[in-house]
């Protein structure tokens, strides 16, 4: 398809190295790899591959560590709910309140069966207060889950040197890492983390696959219980194509890893820095200083995102939104709100989010084009005048809420 | 990314009657920043024919709120104000060829903005005290306000009892869960808890009564309230009636589908009380469904 696709962090393309590597799983070799003859013997072999590269990629110390699942957020619930049934006698949960939904809504789920959740606050560029997070690291304390690198902002959480913290305080530590492997350098061996949650579809393989790693010896209940899957841990016959896929775009992911850091990261300082020079009332949210390489996350300010993407859309860009519109619920994403950004400036946010396939061109072409549609929008919108917002904007148009 | 019609991406794409208006001499600003749509509707107003000469707007807003501000501007001009103000919000709507449910909820806010500016136009002031919720019923497009509002005043204590009374979770099902989450919450404000499996508040019809009967004091009713709806330019008329669904047809101007649910609950409760049994009354025509979605 043509276009420019910078919406990365909402999925990516299926590689076709990947694709190659799959097609034979759904003809020639369609064995259950639990079955005793040969037709199933291949398969197994295949996902034992997929297995050691996906360790190879997350630096885990054994290949049994890899669980595969069916999502990203399959593999948050199960990690969240095995921790408390493991240890019932923990009652609390220490997450944040600019995790994804798929742990949000999960934890607002268990506080109603009588969890107790602590949310960490962040500060304005989205960064976390240890602080605070020591002070509820108690025994009563079942899990942490802290996400790697947020969805939105790209801002990096330090799970590293949390996962210490949890560990010492004899809490489980999770981490969503659906967005930060295969574009951060991970070796889970040498850290604390008990758990660490993968999706497929963000690293160029196919949606619908997952990982959970769940380091050796740590007390684990399956959220699937049947066959012996997964030895156990995940039962459910495996999708076999999907993790011959993972494992693929597994092993591309290491190889690009240098160049995600490079060279992704510099057309997307690109990108920010160009859009930033032509478009007054604009900004970056998250901390620009520690984050994903690949995303860039700006609020224009007085303007609303659903209304940008429209207009990106009519030129072929493809990014995301904050605003309450693109998502269908009544406020802007909880995120920016999380981070202090005012009303006006939240529905305005736009997440562009790159990938080793995104050119300078296409760069070049969205540099081009944003301060365009920014202008187009804004000469519609109430808080604007000319070339500026009105003085007191707040002041200039206050609606009555209808 | 949403459904909108080609009329609405015409709209949205080439606002009409967008900015500043000079001379204005009404202004309407609405909307709610908070959910990200709001609305400043300017007039040019001639005082002695009250009539709009010119409309102009200016919206902080989604596609659709963009859309439905533009239309409209379009719909009002040459309208006088009386006129304009029987301009509905399902109106608006129409007039874009449809939106999808969530957008009708939040996005649109053409009525309440036009009442403002003809309010600021009189020298009045002009409060909206409706509010709006979390959208919970994506086929009928109804809030979680509504929802609650409604088991507060009529002590709803079933899923099926809010699906009675306010049409949500009649479609698809997905959003009961979201409705006893609600009934959990507001049941326990009047010191009761909700229990799955609990009847609705049907109550078998009186014994004695026939068919015909019951028909007949039906149309009864139905006739009685005619000559009013024939005054504001509408009819009703019986349609079927299955067990309790009794089905009607509405035609003609309804003051907006804000004034046709009101009217619709106020016949409900008079065909209760001549039944001595829970009825509901379902409007059937073209756009009955969509048409849901602005109740109050
Ligand atoms: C941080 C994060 N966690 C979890 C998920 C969910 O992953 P999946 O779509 O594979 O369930 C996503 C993807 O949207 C994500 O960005």
């Amino acid at each position: 398809m043509e276009g420019i696709y910078f919406d990365n962090n909402a999925t990516t393309r299926v590689d076709e190295a990947v694709v190659e590597a799959m097609l034979p799983y759904f003809t020639e070799q369609f064995g259950n790899p639990s079955s005793m003859h040969s037709f199933g013997n291949k398969v197994g072999l295949a996902i034992k591959k997929a297995r050691m590269q996906v360790q190879e990629l997350l630096g885990a110390e054994h290949d049994s560590e890899i669980i595969f699942t069916s999502c990203g957020t399959e593999s948050d619930s199960t990690a969240i709910l095995s921790a408390l049934k493991a240890q019932p006698e923990r009652k609390e949960i220490i997450t944040t309140t600019v995790e994804h939904p798929a742990i949000l809504t999960l934890c607002a789920y268990l506080e109603k069966e009588g969890y107790k959740v602590h949310y960490l606050q962040v500060d304005g560029k989205g960064r976390l207060n240890l602080d605070e997070y020591k002070k509820l690291l108690t025994d009563q304390v079942a899990v942490v889950s802290v996400m790697w690198a947020n969805n939105e902002t790209g801002t990096f959480f330090p799970v590293v040197e949390m996962a210490e913290l949890a560990h010492a305080a004899g809490a489980m530590f999770h981490t969503d890492a659906v967005q930060a492997v295969g574009k951060v350098p991970l070796n889970l061996k040498d850290t604390k983390i008990d758990m660490l949650s993968v999706s497929g579809h963000k690293l160029h393989a196919p949606k619908g696959v997952g990982v959970l790693y769940l380091k050796r010896g740590v007390r684990f209940r399956p959220l699937l219980r049947g066959g012996h899957q997964e030895r156990g841990r995940r039962a459910g016959t495996e999708n076999t194509t999907s993790i011959v896929g993972l494992g693929k775009a597994a092993e591309m992911a290491l190889e690009a890893m240098a160049f995600e850091n490079t060279e992704v990261k510099r057309l997307r300082d690109k990108l920010e820095a160009g859009i930033l020079a032509k478009v007054p009332s604009s900004f970056v949210t998250g901390n620009p200083d520690d984050r994903l390489p690949n995303t860039s996350n700006i609020a224009f300010e007085y303007i609303e995102g659903e209304a940008i993407l429209l207009l990106l859309n009519k030129f072929g860009i493809a990014a995301s939104s904050g605003s309450a519109c693109t998502s269908g619920s009544l406020e802007p994403s909880h995120v920016m709100r999380a981070m202090g950004i005012p009303y006006t400036a939240a529905h305005g946010t736009v997440r562009f989010s790159l990938s080793r396939y995104s050119t300078e061109a296409e760069v070049d072409r969205v540099i081009a084009v944003v301060p365009e549609i920014i202008a187009q929008l804004r000469k519609l919108s109430p808080y604007w005048d000319g070339d500026k917002p009105k003085a007191e904007p707040d002041k200039a148009f206050a609606p009555t809420y209808a | 990314m949403w459904d909108y019609s080609d009329k609405v991406k015409e709209h949205f794409f080439e606002p009409r009657n967008a900015g500043p208006l000079e001379d204005a001499n009404g202004v309407g600003d609405v909307g709610s920043i908070s959910c990200g749509d709001a609305l400043r509707l300017m007039l040019k107003v001639e005082p002695e024919t009250d009539i709009i000469l010119d409309a102009h707007f200016q919206t902080f807003g989604c596609g659709s709120a963009i859309a439905s501000s533009s239309a409209l501007t379009e719909m009002i001009k040459g309208k006088t104000l009386d006129e304009a103000l029987k301009v509905s919000n399902q109106d608006i709507a129409d007039y874009l060829d449809g939106l999808p449910p969530e957008k009708m909820h939040c996005s649109v806010m053409g009525r309440e903005a036009l009442q403002a500016a003809v309010a600021n136009y009189r020298g009045e002031v002009w409060s909206d005290d409706h509010e709006e919720g979390a959208l919970v019923c994506k086929c009928f497009a109804i809030d979680a306000v509504l929802i609650e509002d409604t088991i507060r005043a009529n002590n709803l204590s079933s899923v099926q009892d809010v699906t009675n009374y306010t049409k949500a979770g009649g479609g698809c099902s997905s959003c009961h869960e979201g409705i006893e989450e609600i009934l959990v919450k507001v049941m326990a404000e009047r010191g009761d808890s909700f229990k799955p499996g609990t009847p609705a508040k049907e109550e078998a019809p009186p014994a004695g009564m026939t068919n015909l009967q019951r028909i007949k004091k039906i149309e009864a009713v139905l006739e009685s309230v005619r000559p009013q709806l024939k005054r504001d330019g509408g009819d009703i008329e019986l349609l079927d009636v299955d067990g309790k669904t009794i089905y009607v047809s509405m035609t003609g101007a309804c003051a907006g589908c804000q004034m046709e649910a009101l009217t619709l609950q106020g016949i409900q409760q008079k065909l209760m009380e001549e039944l001595k049994e829970f009825i509901k009354i379902v409007p059937t025509k073209a756009g009955a469904l969509s048409r849901a979605s602005c109740q109050p």
